[in-house]
């Protein structure tokens, strides 16, 4: 299991995370229909590094960045995000 | 290539079984092949096999990046089945159910095809509703399906607890009969031995590093054994179909994610047929050696590491030993994952690319081992004619802008929702 740093609690378990999508898949609210398409339906998918966006759902229920590692499980920085980056 | 046979055997065992060749060829690659298929696993070896077989081209490679059916060729739990409730998939794993039953005659190679029967749990009214609906969608597409009872259940899995106050109460099933599992290594090995006698270059230990390009058309590609000319290419490399068709600058509608499988120590007989339950997304079935075969969820997050996590073993595991407590007595030996390319809509993609002459077959999500000749077949046709075989049309890649997508588990665009 992986061991996150939430910015709000601390580092946790990741059994307390749920994984929602990586930040290129967040559809902006005035997005063309071919851009949502893109962002609804096309991943870059990296065999290495990516920006996923996670929610410590079972802790204080705040959504964060983490830059991952898809291969090594590296985790090189977490960040807090505000309700803009929210879907 | 020489046939094997009982005769052969025999013949073998007056002589010390000094007979046996290599069942195919290490070659050096060519520097132009008409057709090349990126990934040496089950559906790649089986399209190269069909390209060959059936539609006659002689100038063929597999290349692959380290041995053939290593990846998750040999890392699913090896069920076969076409139980699924939309006509496309219907049309698409009958027409693969109806080959495994001639694989091991026509590959001249023991595929160990063993049609016990696959059987879906019905945990609720509900459950069983959605069985009985799954089962009539399959009747009227000439697909067997029986819903069973719960002492008919019992009968055929006495080993499940069938108790009222079970952690999951058992209502009933649904049976595909001619359902049942394979040796996954053998179906490997079957294909590549048919292709390679057929004059198919299977290249291992080759990784594809790039494209090579003439304006947008792809021409060739470039490899950790040298540049390799091609006519046609198509992608066939499963969890990892993002990266390779990544170094050709496509975006595909898929996330890899791991899924986990477990196997416990060889036992007599205690499980009939292959259990399954959609509802709690477990899959319990006997190995011919005797261990318990064990799969469960994907991990449900990104992923190209090929190793699982407890997190979710731990899942699966729970709810295997729920459904037959007797499991619980048995030392789990081996447990493994690979990676598997999810697709948005849970079907697979089999077709063009935007990119002239560069195909894709991939986002087999975690079903791909039951569909290997099907998708072989139907690949190969692709690849020879440059058009969609009538049961691949469906599920071409531009499905999900037309908005055609074909979304058995109705779960919309997040494949770690599904």
């Amino acid at each position: 299991m992986m061991q996150f740093t939430c910015p709000h609690c601390g580092p946790r378990d990741q059994a307390e995370f749920i994984y929602e999508r990586t930040v290129d898949a967040v559809v902006s609210l005035d997005a063309a229909p071919e851009e949502a398409m893109k962002s609804l339906f096309t991943r870059t998918n990296p065999r290495g590094v990516d920006d996923e966006i996670w929610r410590h759902t079972y802790g204080c229920r705040a959504w964060m960045v983490i830059t991952r590692n898809r291969v090594t499980n590296e985790i090189s920085a977490t960040r807090a995000v505000g309700p803009e980056a929210l879907p | 290539m020489s046939q094997y046979s009982a005769f052969g055997l025999l013949r073998g065992a007056l002589n010390g079984q000094k007979h046996w060749q290599p069942a195919w060829r290490d070659p050096e690659p060519k520097s132009h092949y008409d057709i090349i298929i990126i990934g040496g696993g089950g559906h790649g070896l089986a399209t190269a096999y069909y390209l060959a077989k059936v539609h006659g081209l002689k100038n063929i490679a597999v290349l692959e990046k380290g041995w053939i059916g290593g990846g998750n060729t040999g890392r699913n739990t090896t069920i076969v089945r076409s139980n699924y409730r939309l006509k496309p998939l219907h049309d698409l794993f009958e027409f693969g159910l109806k080959m495994w039953e001639h694989l091991s005659d026509e590959l001249n190679y023991n595929v160990m095809f063993s049609p016990r029967g696959a059987m879906f749990l019905g945990h609720s009214d509900a459950d069983m509703t959605k069985l009985a609906e799954r089962g009539d969608a399959m009747r009227c597409d000439g697909i067997d399906a029986d819903l069973m009872t719960r002492d008919e259940v019992q009968k055929l899995e006495p080993l499940l607890d069938m108790s009222r106050d079970a952690r999951f109460p058992i209502e009933g099933g649904l049976i595909q009969r001619r359902g049942g599992t394979a040796r996954h290594d053998a179906v490997a090995w079957g294909y590549a031995r048919g292709a390679d006698s057929l004059g198919v270059d299977i290249v291992q230990k080759c990784e594809v590093t790039g494209f090579v390009r003439d304006g947008d058309a792809v021409v060739g590609v470039e490899t950790t054994r040298g540049r390799i000319n091609a006519g046609r290419v198509g992608i066939c490399v499963a969890g990892h179909s993002g990266h390779v068709a990544g170094l050709a600058g496509l975006k595909l509608p898929v996330e890899s994610q791991t899924l986990q499988a477990m196997v416990t120590e060889g036992v007599k007989p205690m499980i009939n047929s292959v259990i399954m339950s959609q509802s709690l997304h477990c899959y319990i079935s006997q190995s011919d050696k005797g261990g318990i075969v064990f799969g469960g969820d994907p991990d449900n997050w990104p992923s190209y590491a090929q190793r699982g996590n407890p997190m979710v073993m731990e899942r699966a595991v729970a709810q295997g030993l729920a459904l037959v407590p007797a499991l619980s007595r048995l030392r789990m030996v081996r447990t493994w994952s690979g990676v598997t390319d999810m697709s948005f809509d849970g079907a697979p993609i089999i077709g063009e690319t935007p990119v002239k002459n560069l195909f894709l077959n991939g986002g087999w999500c975690y079903g791909g081992f039951k569909a290997t000749p099907a998708s072989g077949w139907t690949y190969a046709h692709t690849l020879a004619t440059g058009k969609p075989h009538a049961l691949n049309a469906p599920f071409a890649l531009d499905r999900f802008e037309r908005g055609a997508t074909i979304d058995e588990t109705g779960s919309g665009p997040m494949p770690n929702s599904r």
